[in-house]
């Protein structure tokens, strides 16, 4: 068995592939303005919570992402999501 | 003190705590003048299981007691008993969303160190279950150590036990010091909130639903703006072919009752002012209600299913590039019906720039008020023909009509980031809804409060400025061989602005017809149609005899011009009047009539001299 290859990367939830849960490693919170930061708390994002890639809308390139904070569906814009930092869920 | 005890709705964004009030209170509510968002004053009467009456206070949803936006600073402001004109409530019910515990219940862990008596209201249940989660509500409320509900408000679950409870708390006298010892510190909420969520969980199993295999396809990179675009498209087109037949209907009770007032009254004075003047001019407007209300319907529908946050997401990329957010979006589009009721919905826009640019442009969104004039002008001057197979050319230049409102929205608000309103945008987050199937009654009731200020509006701006541009057109009597339209008081007003708008097209008509549009946009389609009555005071009144006239004293240039007038032109005082009152003071709505009348006025000029040049 490769030990690598199910130790999980870290990768940005914004690279994130669609529909393979992770957890929140850290967040980049200086890379937010204050409100964004505030609002994003708000929303219920925090280290350790569970986050799921659902949709990105392609309109005009770039536009924001949906995604799973918890239980609930949150849009947000590409560099909030970049700011994220995330352990993918090994598979079980 | 003998009031009724007050007691203040509260909770986050989405956790059904409209629905819930509208099964706690029913048809006894007291709305502000537009109701719809959360944002106005929403207060109704219930009476507990022993009978005493308690007054309900809707308030603006919101995520904690630190507000980021207006909205949930009235919010804060209530709870804490610090709004002006509102007393501090004597209990608190907070509803939460049972799919959504960790993060509503910080929240409601604010909520509770307030210190004002409170129930929980656990609502959703049925939802959560089918999820796949197994909530247990009695080991919630011994870990908050405050009442807790289960409730389904749409189905009117849990409603007694939840009035039982709030009996229980409104009991009895409570020392209260509002806002000792709340927790504003985040993370230690958040991490106290989903500890709670996950003891109260019994199971929960991943089931996923049909909100993401629908938002596969309503966020889908290509299907997304396809699905958006041709919803917006059947909604315009809707507006014309469903209300056909309801107009027709109106029309001929409109006939009806003028043939009988005729019928009834001698000739003279008193019976041209009511068939020429009151009948006539308002009958002119009320005629317009089906297609207000088709618009009204589509928003209403589209906001309670949960698509509109969709469709504000799908838009952020585009707003972005104008310096707005996506969350403009559902103001923007709620202006298409009325300006008035979007231009308060931009209190959910927390930065200050991004509000006031949007305040700004919310006027050229097409309101409801502009049809009645696009409709009858259109219908009288664009030839009827197909175009494509289904699409007819006055439906194209309707559309292109909003598209230019759209357009023209978008430049001012790229021009006004970049002057005026100057600063960094605020970002869009947004949590979104899970669809939901809207209900029958609580659409029919948003329309019906709309069809009401619509048809009180009628009764009373527009008939008062019907009647009084009717007696001003009417005297004094033109000597044999002058036009009475000309010889009259309001004739001699006009032709002062005649002079003003002649060069970009504007006759004499639509000089009498603009100042009464200052009072209501829809008022110009009375006045015109005033008009053609006092000259032919014998012929018969209508939209048919408005139209014939149009035909006959309008030339295409002419009537284009007067649309492109339209679309810019910022006439309509309820907008001046909530601009004001939004932005606190005049400097703003006084900017904003500026900047419009000149692009009007622009706009108009250039219609009518390419049209002339191009001889049509």
């Amino acid at each position: 068995m490769n030990v690598a290859a199910a130790i999980p990367q870290p990768v940005r939830l914004a690279q994130l592939p669609r529909l393979k849960p992770a957890t929140v490693s850290t967040v980049d919170w200086h890379d937010l303005s204050e409100p964004e930061g505030r609002r994003l708390r708000e929303l219920g994002l925090d280290e350790g919570v569970e986050v799921e890639m659902l949709h990105r809308s392609a309109f005009l390139g770039g536009g924001p992402i949906a995604c799973r904070i918890g239980r609930m569906t949150v849009a947000l814009r590409r560099h909030v999501a970049a700011a994220i930092h995330v352990l993918p869920t090994p598979a079980s | 003190m003998n009031q009724a005890p007050l007691v203040a709705l509260v909770g986050n964004p989405n956790a059904g705590k409209s629905a819930l009030f509208n099964a706690l209170t029913g048809a006894r509510q007291k709305v502000g003048n537009y109701p719809g968002v959360t944002v106005e004053r929403h207060a109704g009467r219930m009476a507990l299981p022993d009978g005493r009456p308690v007054e309900l206070l809707d308030l603006p949803g919101a995520y904690s007691l630190d507000p980021s936006s207006p909205d949930e600073q009235v919010t804060r402001d209530v709870l804490v008993g610090r709004q002006s004109g509102e007393r501090l409530p004597d209990a608190i019910i907070t509803v939460v969303d049972a799919s959504n515990l960790d993060n509503h219940l910080r929240f409601t862990l604010q909520l509770i160190a307030l210190g004002l008596p409170i129930v929980v209201a656990l609502n959703m249940v049925d939802l959560a279950e089918r999820d796949g989660l197994k909530l247990d509500p009695e080991a919630l409320e011994r870990e908050l150590g405050v009442p807790v509900v289960a409730t389904v408000a749409v189905r009117k679950r849990g409603l007694d036990a939840l009035k039982d409870r709030l009996g229980d708390v409104v009991r009895g006298v409570h020392v209260v010091r509002p806002g000792a010892g709340v927790q504003h510190d985040i993370v230690v909420l958040q991490r106290r909130a989903r500890q709670i969520a996950t003891a109260v969980t019994l199971s929960e199993t991943a089931a996923r639903r049909w909100t993401h295999r629908f938002d596969a396809v309503a966020l889908h990179p290509v299907a997304g703006p396809i699905l958006l675009l041709a919803l917006m498209f059947l909604m315009f087109q809707s507006v014309f072919a469903w209300a056909e037949a309801p107009m027709g209907w109106i029309e001929s009770g409109m006939a009806l009752l003028s043939d009988g007032v005729a019928g009834a009254l001698p000739a003279g004075f008193v019976r041209d002012f009511l068939v020429q003047g009151l009948i006539a001019g308002v009958g002119a407007v009320v005629v317009f209600l089906p297609q207000i209300l088709i618009l009204f319907a589509f928003i209403l529908v589209l906001e309670a299913t949960g698509y509109m946050v969709r469709a504000a997401m799908l838009m952020d990329r585009v707003m972005a590039s104008v310096g707005l957010s996506g969350r403009a979006f559902i103001p923007l589009l709620s202006s298409f019906a009325c300006a008035v009721p979007g231009i308060m919905a931009t209190r959910t826009i927390a930065d200050e720039k991004d509000r006031l640019t949007t305040i700004l442009i919310a006027p050229l969104m097409t309101c409801s008020a502009r049809l009645p004039v696009y409709t009858i002008i259109i219908g009288a001057l664009i030839p009827d023909r197909t175009l494509l197979r289904g699409i007819g050319l006055q439906g194209f230049v309707l559309f292109a009509l909003y598209l230019l409102g759209i357009i023209g929205a978008f430049c001012a608000a790229l021009v006004l980031r970049r002057t005026v309103t100057k600063g960094t945008t605020s970002g869009f987050m947004m949590e979104m809804p899970k669809y939901q199937m809207p209900r029958l009654r609580d659409v029919a009731l948003g329309l019906w409060q709309r069809a009401e200020i619509f048809l009180k509006r009628a009764g009373t701006t527009i008939a008062a400025t019907v009647a009084i541009l009717w007696l001003l057109a009417t005297f004094p009597q033109a000597p044999e061989g002058a036009k009475q339209s000309e010889y009259s008081i309001a004739g001699r007003i006009a032709s002062g602005i005649e002079v003003v708008v002649r060069p970009i097209g504007f006759n004499h008509d639509i000089a009498l017809a603009l100042l009464p549009a200052m009072a209501a946009r829809e008022a110009a389609v009375a006045a015109i149609g005033t008009v053609y009555a006092v000259d032919n005071p014998e012929d018969a009144q209508g939209e048919a005899t408005i139209t014939e006239n149009l035909r006959n004293r309008w030339t295409l240039p002419t009537a284009l011009a007067f649309l492109m007038w339209f679309v810019f032109a910022p006439q309509c005082i309820s907008t001046i009047a909530v601009t004001r009152r939004e932005t606190n003071g005049w400097k703003w709505p006084a900017f904003m009539i500026g900047y419009l009348f000149v692009l009007a006025y622009v706009a108009a000029g250039i219609t009518y001299w390419s049209a002339v040049a191009l001889g049509l």
